[in-house]
């Protein structure tokens, strides 16, 4: 085996920056799995091919890398060094690409992302509105780093903590140096990084264990997948900077079978690292040996839990146990381990190489350092921000997020996946750290940020996260598994209109019951969907259970759809699209939905021309109305 | 088949790398393999049969030639993803989890596949498709019948 020193990575990052000095212009095509949905691997080939045609292959390079964040506008292009910025880049646009803005340096305007609110065209990446407010310390260098060859982590200062940990620091100062930076899990509990370290360092225990989880199993967050598709040597880097600390000598990364690149990328950066002597024996030629290896799961939400997640790399069912013991104590085959999320990891090499001082003055006195948030849903720039923790809600979401989509009224924020809540509009000014959002009843968990709007039915969320919980619950505990179970049938009757007077009250003492019974997070935290928005929505809730309407128009067995008599057109676009038959009519006549075959399916909604709307969804009062005049109608006929 | 089992250890720690593998290879686990399973590994059948049921990853009925996955993360649901899945679960006359009559279709749902911006979102074969509409399903069921017929 050869044998490797330090000098092996600054002839690398050497080779790297004479290599990108030869070719100036680099073309860089997000890759992640947003832009791959949207067919990002084809524009790149498609690049490489006209680059060629043209003969340019020694003056431009053309690189895949990792997720850029602003997923809504994908495919994205960024012409690397000026920056400048194309979004919703097609095949048909990549010639001109090249012949114009490659060769006469001439910009494209159609490819231009335009301001919403300003209408202004935005040529470069660091002007555009979705970037400016973020502090991309973490997921900054996504964008540069072909995520499938170590050399280009290398050459941006990658390895550099290792090095200076290795050779420089021994475990206890690594430690310290953690500690005083206040970083604090990022997995969503938020327990400080460095006082967990310790607590597995001090363990007497002749083998250790790491583990980086990547089981990102909460619906609707996606930023752990962007790290480890996107730079996963930084992770890497991160849990070798832990195993030194806490004198661990194998490491394992748990990862979602759902997340396929992440797993390539993954496996392939530590297939790399340890051809370069990163991993295996005798590290960088120190004393310090250790070994990373991938577990992939199976498909289970619950295993995101620590204990259960240790289970499953044992090979069994992922059911949890109660602690203490703690991980710490006893772990993975019943040694002491280690268990951080990723983005903890990855925060690692930046806090070693800058230094606890400089990390510790980004963020609040009690949350330190930035958050990767995942902001989907009702919102107008569906992405991955990165923000500096005390950030306020408003400006994540208008400032950074576009605000609301088709200009519709801001209604909550979902922090925290199924174990989070919801936060209305009035607190829209609450500046974001793990402490604020416990307080208001929600948790950070692990940074999903959904936005629902005037149509997102609360009681319907609600009732989404309790089914979710209940199907996820792996069944070990009876409150978890009977309470979860009753309060989905509670929500389902309310959201059917079944719902009576007292089911508020049963909800909130049941909700207490499965948080105070449960063995594990899962249960402890799953009634907090149902308790916000109780505690926010009251008011749709009584609606639902008084008046038997759905203010948000979307619970099916209470609303109704009508079609106008007086918008109709009769352009029978409806009537062919309905799938069950239920609507007549003829050609510029007024058509009819039969309410009686009408399945809610919206496509008559959905179809009718922006112009006409002439499909209306009714509840409450109103909806009695039109199903009294239709059944009058069937009657006569 | 047998050369699968024998390519892992023998030890319980290894037996969700190898339902993974023979879910690969064979696209389910075929409930005669647990017994050959549970020799290599040296644990019981039982153990065996109570992980494979526990992880949504594997199954014990083959599935059908095209799956359809649709994603039922919050992002997907707030977009209107219960809608898609009510319109496959019409067009094909089956429940989440089954496969048409005609081995033709299995329709799965997952809870996130973090491709947020494009929901909802519908994954058929490997292949997505973002943004979808209720009208667009019965679209995407034609094209998969029609792949088959030319087959």
């Amino acid at each position: 085996m050869d044998e490797f020193d330090t000098s092996e990575l600054d002839k690398i990052r050497a080779e790297v920056s004479e290599s990108q000095m030869k070719q100036k212009t680099c073309i860089t095509i997000c890759g992640g799995t947003g832009c791959h949905a949207y067919g990002c691997l084809k524009v790149a080939e498609a690049f490489k091919e006209e680059i060629k045609r043209q003969n340019l292959q020694n003056k431009v390079d053309v690189r895949t890398t990792g997720c850029h964040g602003f997923c809504e506008r994908g495919p994205i292009v960024v012409i690397q060094p000026e920056g400048i910025f194309y979004q919703r880049i097609q095949l048909n646009d990549i010639k001109e690409v090249i012949s114009e803005t490659i060769i006469n340096k001439k910009i494209l305007d159609r490819l231009l992302y335009i301001d919403p609110r300003t209408e202004e065209k935005i040529v470069y990446e660091k002007d555009v509105p979705f970037y400016k407010k973020q502090e991309r310390i973490i997921f900054g260098n996504n964008g540069f780093i072909d995520p499938t060859d170590i050399k280009d982590y290398i050459a941006l200062d990658g390895f550099k903590a290792l090095v200076k940990v290795l050779f420089d620091m021994t475990s206890e100062e690594v430690i310290d140096e953690i500690k005083a930076s206040g970083l604090r899990g990022r997995g969503g509990a938020g327990f400080p990084t460095g006082k967990k370290w310790e607590i597995c360092r001090k363990e007497n225990s002749e083998k250790k264990y790491i583990i980086c989880n990547a089981d990102e199993g909460d619906p609707g967050a996606y930023m752990d997948r962007s790290l480890l598709e996107g730079n996963p040597c930084c992770v890497i880097e991160g849990m070798i900077i832990g195993a030194y600390a806490i004198g661990a000598s194998q490491g394992f990364i748990y990862v979602r079978m759902e997340y396929p690149l992440a797993v390539k990328n993954v496996t392939l950066a530590i297939e790399q690292a340890k051809k370069l002597g990163l991993l295996g024996k005798s590290i960088l030629g120190s004393e310090f040996q250790f070994d990373i290896h991938i577990f992939k799961g199976a498909g289970a939400f619950v295993s995101g839990e620590e204990t259960s997640l240790m289970a499953s790399i044992e090979g069994r069912r992922a059911f949890p146990r109660q602690r203490p013991p703690f991980p710490a104590q006893e772990g993975l085959w019943g040694k002491p381990t280690n268990i951080n999320n990723v983005e903890t990891w990855a925060n690692v090499p930046l806090i070693i190489n800058k230094g606890a001082e400089w990390y510790s003055q980004i963020g609040t006195k009690k949350s330190k350092g930035t958050k990767i948030f995942s902001l989907v849903g009702k919102i107008n720039n569906t992405g991955l921000v990165e923000v500096p923790m005390g950030i306020k809600l408003k400006e994540i979401i208008y400032d950074i997020g576009g605000g609301i989509k088709d200009n519709k009224k801001f209604k909550a924020v979902q922090t925290g996946g199924p174990s989070g809540g919801c936060i209305p509009a009035d607190k829209l000014d609450l500046p974001i750290d793990f402490d604020t959002l416990t307080k208001a009843g929600s948790m950070m968990g692990s940074g999903g940020m959904i936005v629902v709007d005037e149509d997102t039915c609360m009681v319907d969320i609600a009732r989404y996260f309790l089914e979710f919980s209940q199907e996820e619950s792996c069944g070990k505990c009876v409150p978890c598994r009977v309470g979860t179970k009753q309060l989905v049938e509670i929500l389902t009757h309310i959201t059917r209109g079944e719902g009576v007077e007292e089911d508020i009250k049963k909800l909130k003492d049941l909700a207490k019951s499965v948080k105070e019974g449960s063995l594990c997070g899962l249960g402890q935290t799953a009634p907090n969907p149902v308790l916000t928005t109780i505690r926010y929505f009251r008011d749709e809730y009584e609606a639902h259970i008084k008046e038997k309407s759905c203010p948000a128009l979307v619970c099916k067995d209470l609303i109704v759809y009508n079609i106008e008599p007086e918008k109709c057109v009769g352009c029978l676009l409806c009537l062919k699209s309905c799938p069950v038959g239920a609507i007549t009519g003829e050609r510029k006549k007024v058509h009819i939905i039969n309410q009686e075959l009408c399945i809610k399916c919206g496509v008559c909604f959905e179809v009718c021309p922006p112009k006409v709307a002439a499909v209306s969804k009714y509840t409450g009062k109103k909806r009695d109305r039109i199903l009294k005049k239709d059944l009058k109608q069937r009657v006569k006929e | 088949m047998e050369k699968v089992i024998d390519e892992f250890d023998k030890d319980q720690r290894e037996l969700i790398h190898l339902l993974h593998e023979i879910q690969k290879q064979f696209g389910y686990i075929p409930a005669h393999m647990i017994s050959q399973i549970a020799r290599q590994l040296k644990i019981s059948e039982s153990e065996i049969f109570g992980v494979l049921t526990f992880y949504k990853a594997f199954t014990l009925k083959p599935r059908g030639k095209h799956l359809i996955t649709i994603c039922m993360g919050t992002a997907c649901h707030v977009r209107g993803a219960p809608k898609i899945l009510d319109e496959f679960k019409r067009e094909l006359s089956i429940e989440p989890g089954e496969t048409s009559g005609d081995n033709l279709f299995t329709l799965e749902t997952v809870n996130c596949v973090g491709a947020c911006a494009l929901g909802p979102i519908v994954i058929i074969n490997g292949d997505y498709h973002g943004q979808m509409k209720t009208r667009e399903v019965d679209k995407l069921i034609k094209i998969c019948r029609q792949k088959n017929g030319k087959r």
